[in-house]
């Protein structure tokens, strides 16, 4: 079944206290690379049968009034999901299970 | 709302003159959203302080025959999605909501949001901002001295402008958080009504513990006064007494009402 995926990102001018965590605890286990993270949300929504315009569009504005808030946080992504990227996908999560 | 007995020798006669609010009898609703914790609370302290406290479901369609409403703490909805952004959506919350913005009349509905209650205050939009977690990621529970900014709301009426009052303080999600604009509108229009004193304990901006709308009926504030309304039961106040000043915010809006009436 069709997936549509929305991302949401705090804010660039928000603290992220959970990200500068993560930030702080990389480095002991020795990854040094990277000076910077920010923690966000993915949600996947099922939709039985084809995604039409109109339920991409009510996606939209769930994703705008209620998945993100406005005042903290952006939605950086909409998007419907390839469906045999997400077979691929759920073939990884369960690799153990025989068709 | 259920009888419990009332922890010590204070019955609500005895809360009403604690507060020195004449016993109005007026009712007011305390929300139980899945997930609320202090209701019981919130209810008992309704009771000291002379009021009387009604049950309400997140789920009933409709407000009833209340004067004022309380969205008291906990995590409802787990916090789940964000916290209060669930139960913003409650039937009950587009009731309280429109009664609360006075749309209708020129007499809108006395709303105190705590804690979690505010965060749901927030995500209706009835209040500016947003809570975001602690600066310090820890949850924080600790006595916390407050600083009375604005005495004019429905809540505040009987504190003094600048007085400092000690409640609980018990959360995880308590940074709050608005752009510049609007934290500079909310101080010119003397809508901050409460700052922690001493320490930031969360890294909320300009140390705001509280805020009011513009019409002063709603108020949300992340520490607790539901819980220092008992002598004895309360935190350790400045003067070295239990606190209970949490009564006053229950005494204020009782009061209102009474002259309101």
């Amino acid at each position: 079944m069709p997936r549509i995926v929305v991302d949401v990102m705090p804010k660039p001018e928000i603290l992220d206290p959970q990200g500068k965590a993560i930030v702080g605890a990389l480095p002991r286990l020795g990854f040094t690379a990277f000076s910077g993270v920010r923690q966000g949300k993915r949600f996947e929504l099922t939709v039985e049968g084809p995604v039409t315009d109109e339920i991409l569009e009510q996606a939209r504005e769930a994703a705008a009034t209620m998945l993100s808030n406005p005042v903290i946080e952006d939605v950086v992504n909409v998007e419907v999901l390839d469906e045999a990227a997400a077979a691929a996908s759920e073939d990884v999560a369960a690799p153990a299970e025989a068709e | 709302m259920s009888e419990t007995p009332l922890i010590g020798d204070v019955g609500t006669a005895a809360g009403a003159a604690l507060s020195g609010t004449p016993l109005s009898g007026a009712r007011i609703g305390v929300v139980t959203f899945p997930g609320t914790l202090d209701d019981r609370d919130a209810a008992r302290a309704v009771k000291l302080a002379g009021g009387t406290p009604v049950a309400l479901w997140h789920a009933d369609s409709e407000l009833g025959d209340v004067d004022a409403v309380v969205l008291p703490g906990g995590f409802s909805y787990g916090d789940y999605l964000r916290a209060g952004a669930i139960a913003r959506f409650a039937p009950l919350m587009s009731k309280i909501t429109k009664a609360a913005s006075g749309a209708a009349s020129s007499n809108p509905l006395p709303v105190l949001g705590i804690c979690n209650g505010f965060q749901i205050l927030t995500e209706a939009h009835l209040l500016p901002g947003s809570m975001i977690k602690n600066d310090h990621l820890k949850f924080i529970c600790r006595d916390q001295a407050l600083r009375v900014e604005n005495n004019r709301t429905a809540w505040t009426n009987q504190f003094e402008e600048g007085q400092e009052i000690t409640v609980v303080l018990k959360n995880q999600d308590g940074q709050y958080v608005a752009d510049e604009k609007t934290l500079d509108e909310l101080e010119g229009e003397g809508r901050v009504a409460f700052r922690y004193v001493g320490w930031n304990p969360n890294g909320s901006r300009r140390g705001i513990a509280g805020i009011t709308n513009a019409a002063g009926n709603v108020l949300g504030l992340m520490p607790h006064p539901e819980h220092a309304v008992e002598p004895g039961f309360g935190p350790l106040g400045a003067d070295g007494h239990y606190s209970t000043d949490g009564l006053g915010f229950f005494a204020s809006v009782l009061s209102q009402l009474v002259d309101a009436k």
